[in-house]
């Protein structure tokens, strides 16, 4: 019967897998992040050398509509610095008691300025091409942040006979191979303050980690939540077997 | 559970009390992580972050002369700033304290004596009081008239007469600059 | 024995003009069990259990979600990124759906291995035939909530399955959709509907309780039972063995909800809806996709829909397709084989809902819809008339020693 039960069980994750890892048969570079597993947590200096990237390359196309710019306290900012990150950007606002709408400063409680102000604006920018939002993007594709650190590595001189429409660009990953947006990350674009180097696969991991907190910024609180809660599940359960096998004890049962 | 009779004595008794022991840990365990799993459906409840984050407003006083008043909001309520008159501020310290239902002197209400900041909700039931308008009812004390429950505020926003228990509160507010004030 | 039970006045007060306490004593006390049950009737209660959690998470996630196009996706987001244990009420409510299903079809496989939907228990399989299809539009419509592009895309397939009705089949899908596409009304009433079906799949529940508790339990022998030597009370009996199975499948289920919570997910569903672009691949969940690959294994719309509906519809007609009096497939030795070859139909069914429709996933999804009809319609028939099934112990007491390996 337990046989049974495992059988089951794997029947129906079974049944799950292939809806997931079908779905795309291209190769991904697979990496090993520090937030994977159950002990997993996201790596502070990372994601701030993360945001980093974000800032200086990919905000100039890409928004992240669904963070606050408070939400920064997860990557060690202080109030003060996050202040100081908000008010480089401009948002509109009001109407004030003229009747009108004013631009003023953003404050840590408005989500980051998109780039654009519209997706029609954002198209007409580049070529037609959408530049989705980030915010989700680590969720929203199969292989997640393997996808995307596979994507930013990922780019190579066609192969030969393959012929670019013009205006795309050739990604190994990316299903189809054309892709509109160039290569955006390129050894030593970025400088960062911990000195850490810039070479592509660290500057690639490291927005990659910055676009796994977006997607997921509870993770941390929900693996020190779900440890807790397993270890009592399991000493509960203990608990309950044990009267269970107590309490049938005295009955002849098949 | 029937028990043999050849058992011995002792084992009889540590197996009911083994048995009893587990039922209770059992269930004490059981309870507590019902209880504790019940709070994050309560907590949800609570204000959320994004809640949490728009609770300072900044106000410009300028356009508000001597005598006038203006209403804004702070996180979702009616903030009355009232430009008082000198005339004005000397009613509303000249009022003996020591009779009033919640006993508060002019001072401690306020920063700058001009300035009157008051959380517009009557401390009664939570309408907003009528008083803001130079042609709205000032109740008896030149204050604010609640019309929900007839309570009647003074000019320094405390209860005078009326069902209401306390003074209109002052929310917590700073002077970034001389005409500038944040609330929250 | 209920005298000594309500011993306390206001019980009694009570009682005497109510008698509530008789009945959950009753129901959930001395219920007469038979003790042989195994584990597999623990799927019953899981069931009720996680309905529970269900409507509890459901009812939080409504208090902070907005049911409107321009506003549905971002409200998800905030209940995952600024609403207090919002991801938490979230998570649990998307993989406690997987759940359910993973429960109830355990359940329906148990029912179906062991014959309990056979006199006198026809009614009662019934009304978990109609919990199933309660559970399947509820589940369907709570998908389309979030507003990504699965919602949307697997709402606009889905309900196009009417399309294929003669002659009004546009009316009613412009009729379900509240305009010509599916737009902010579908959204609005699918939110209503999706808050109310859960409340009658409880009623359904209690139903399906109330006739369990007239017709009693089966059990794994499929034999009545003799008298009291063959069943113990519920409690504390059953009460603490299903206790102990909802303690071992909290593990599990809050493994995926806390380590693996998009496990069951499609990536799609976290972009947006957008009605101009369809997503390369539409899957529908898990739980859907047997019955997705008999809908596609068909070229015929029309006839495509029908089968899909009859792969459930049929399970009404069960009790009487199969002619056999004994229950427990334990002692139908050719039952028992086609017992397992239907449930791998089903998985291979699954496995080609997941696939695109073409070349051999195409052919292996028609042979398995044949096959599925053809378990029901022949092979369940013949082999109830020419099984000779093996000879049935006298009790539930007698074979305890014998059969104590079931």
């Amino acid at each position: 019967m337990r046989r049974l039960f495992v059988f089951f069980l794997v029947a129906a994750l079974w049944l799950a897998v292939p809806a997931i890892a079908s779905s795309e048969n291209l190769r991904l570079e697979i990496q090993s992040w520090s937030w994977q597993g159950m002990f997993g947590r996201y790596d502070k200096a990372q994601l701030r050398r993360g945001f980093q990237v974000y800032s200086e390359v990919c905000a100039n196309c890409h928004g992240l509509r669904l963070v606050a710019y408070r939400n920064l306290e997860d990557l060690g900012f202080t109030e003060e610095e996050i202040k100081r990150i908000a008010a480089e950007k401009e948002v509109q606002d009001g109407p004030n008691e003229q009747g009108e709408m004013f631009t003023r400063f953003a404050r840590p409680s408005d989500r980051f300025v998109s780039p654009y102000v519209n997706d029609q604006a954002a198209r007409v920018a580049n070529h037609g091409a959408l530049p989705p939002d980030l915010s989700l993007m680590a969720k929203a594709r199969a292989g997640g942040p393997d996808y995307l650190y596979s994507l930013l590595t990922g780019y190579e001189d066609p192969p030969s006979g393959v012929i670019l429409t013009p205006g795309m660009n050739y990604n190994k990953v990316f299903p189809g191979h054309q892709i509109a947006m160039p290569q955006p990350l390129f050894e030593d674009m970025v400088t960062y303050d911990d000195s850490t180097s810039a070479a592509l696969p660290q500057l690639a991991q490291d927005v990659t980690a910055f676009l796994n907190w977006t997607a997921e910024p509870e993770l941390e609180g929900r693996h020190a939540l779900g440890l807790k809660t397993l270890a009592f599940l399991v000493l509960l359960t203990g608990l309950l077997y044990a009267l269970k096998r107590q309490i049938w004890s005295g009955v002849q049962h098949g | 559970m029937a028990h043999a009779v050849n058992l011995p004595k002792f084992d009889k008794y540590e197996s009911k009390t083994r048995r009893d022991f587990l039922t209770y840990a059992t269930i004490t365990t059981g309870a507590a992580g019902t209880v504790l799993a019940l709070w994050p459906f309560i907590h949800s409840m609570n204000p959320a972050a994004d809640v949490l984050a728009l609770s300072s407003s900044e106000v410009d006083l300028t356009p508000v002369f001597p005598g006038q008043a203006i209403t804004v909001t702070w996180r979702g309520k009616p903030v009355f700033i009232r430009h008082r008159t000198p005339e004005e501020t000397q009613a509303a310290r000249d009022v003996d304290i020591s009779g009033l239902p919640d006993p508060q002197k002019d001072e401690d209400r306020v920063q700058n004596p001009e300035w009157l900041i008051l959380v517009g909700v009557c401390t009664h039931l939570g309408c907003v009081p009528l008083g803001q308008k130079q042609t709205d009812p000032h109740g008896d004390y030149n204050g604010w008239f609640c019309p929900c429950h007839g309570s009647h505020y003074d000019v320094s926003g405390r209860i005078r007469k009326g069902p209401a228990p306390f003074n209109l509160i002052v929310p917590p507010y700073t002077f970034t600059s001389k005409n500038t004030i944040k609330i929250g | 024995m209920s005298a000594s039970v309500h011993s306390h006045r206001v019980v009694r007060w009570i009682n005497d003009r109510l008698p509530i306490f008789t009945m959950v004593h009753h129901s959930a006390v001395e219920y007469p069990t038979p003790k042989n049950l195994n584990y597999w009737w623990n799927f019953g209660s899981l069931a009720g259990f996680i309905l529970a959690v269900m409507i509890l998470t459901g009812i939080f996630l409504a208090m902070n979600y907005t049911a409107h196009t321009s506003y549905a996706f971002e409200s998800v987001e905030r209940i995952m990124r600024d609403v207090n244990y919002g991801w938490l009420l979230r998570y649990l409510h998307m993989n406690g759906a997987s759940m359910f299903f993973l429960i109830v079809y355990i359940h329906i496989f148990r029912g179906l291995y062991y014959g309990s939907y056979k006199s006198p228990r026809e009614v009662l399989w019934w009304i978990g035939v109609l919990i199933f299809l309660t559970m399947m539009a509820t589940a369907f419509m709570g998908y389309v909530l979030p507003w990504g592009q699965m919602s949307f895309w697997g709402a606009t397939v889905i309900t196009n399955l009417f399309s294929a009705v003669p002659w009004v089949g546009q009316d009613v899908v412009t009729w379900l959709w509240g305009g010509f596409s599916v737009d902010n009304p579908t959204l609005n009433r699918f939110f209503a509907l999706h808050y109310l079906l859960p409340f009658m799949i409880l009623f359904f529940v209690v139903v399906h309780v109330w006739a369990l508790h007239t017709v009693k339990s089966n059990n794994p022998l499929g034999i009545d039972v003799r008298g009291s030597q063959d069943t113990i009370p519920f409690h504390p009996y059953y009460t603490i063995k299903d206790l102990y199975g909802i303690g071992l499948f909290l593990i599990l289920y809050l493994f995926f909800v806390f380590f693996a919570p998009n496990f069951f997910g499609e990536p799609d569903n976290y972009i947006p809806a957008n009605p101009m672009v369809t997503p390369p691949h539409i899957v529908p969940e898990w739980y859907f996709l047997p019955f997705y690959a008999i809908l596609r294994a068909v070229p015929d719309k029309l006839f495509g829909v029908v089968l899909m509906f009859s792969a459930i519809f049929i399970l009404f007609i069960l009790p009487w397709l199969d002619r056999s009096i004994v229950r427990s497939a334990h002692f139908r030795p050719i039952y028992k084989q086609l017992f397992w070859i239907f449930l791998l139909d089903c998985l291979v069914l699954g496995w080609i809902g997941a696939k695109p429709p073409e070349g051999a996933y195409l052919m292996i999804g028609r042979v398995a819809t044949i096959y599925y009809f053809v378990h029901f319609l022949i092979l369940t028939p013949l082999v109830g008339i020419f099984e000779k099934p093996r000879s049935l112990p006298e009790s539930i007491c007698t074979p305890v020693v014998k059969a104590a390996k079931l």
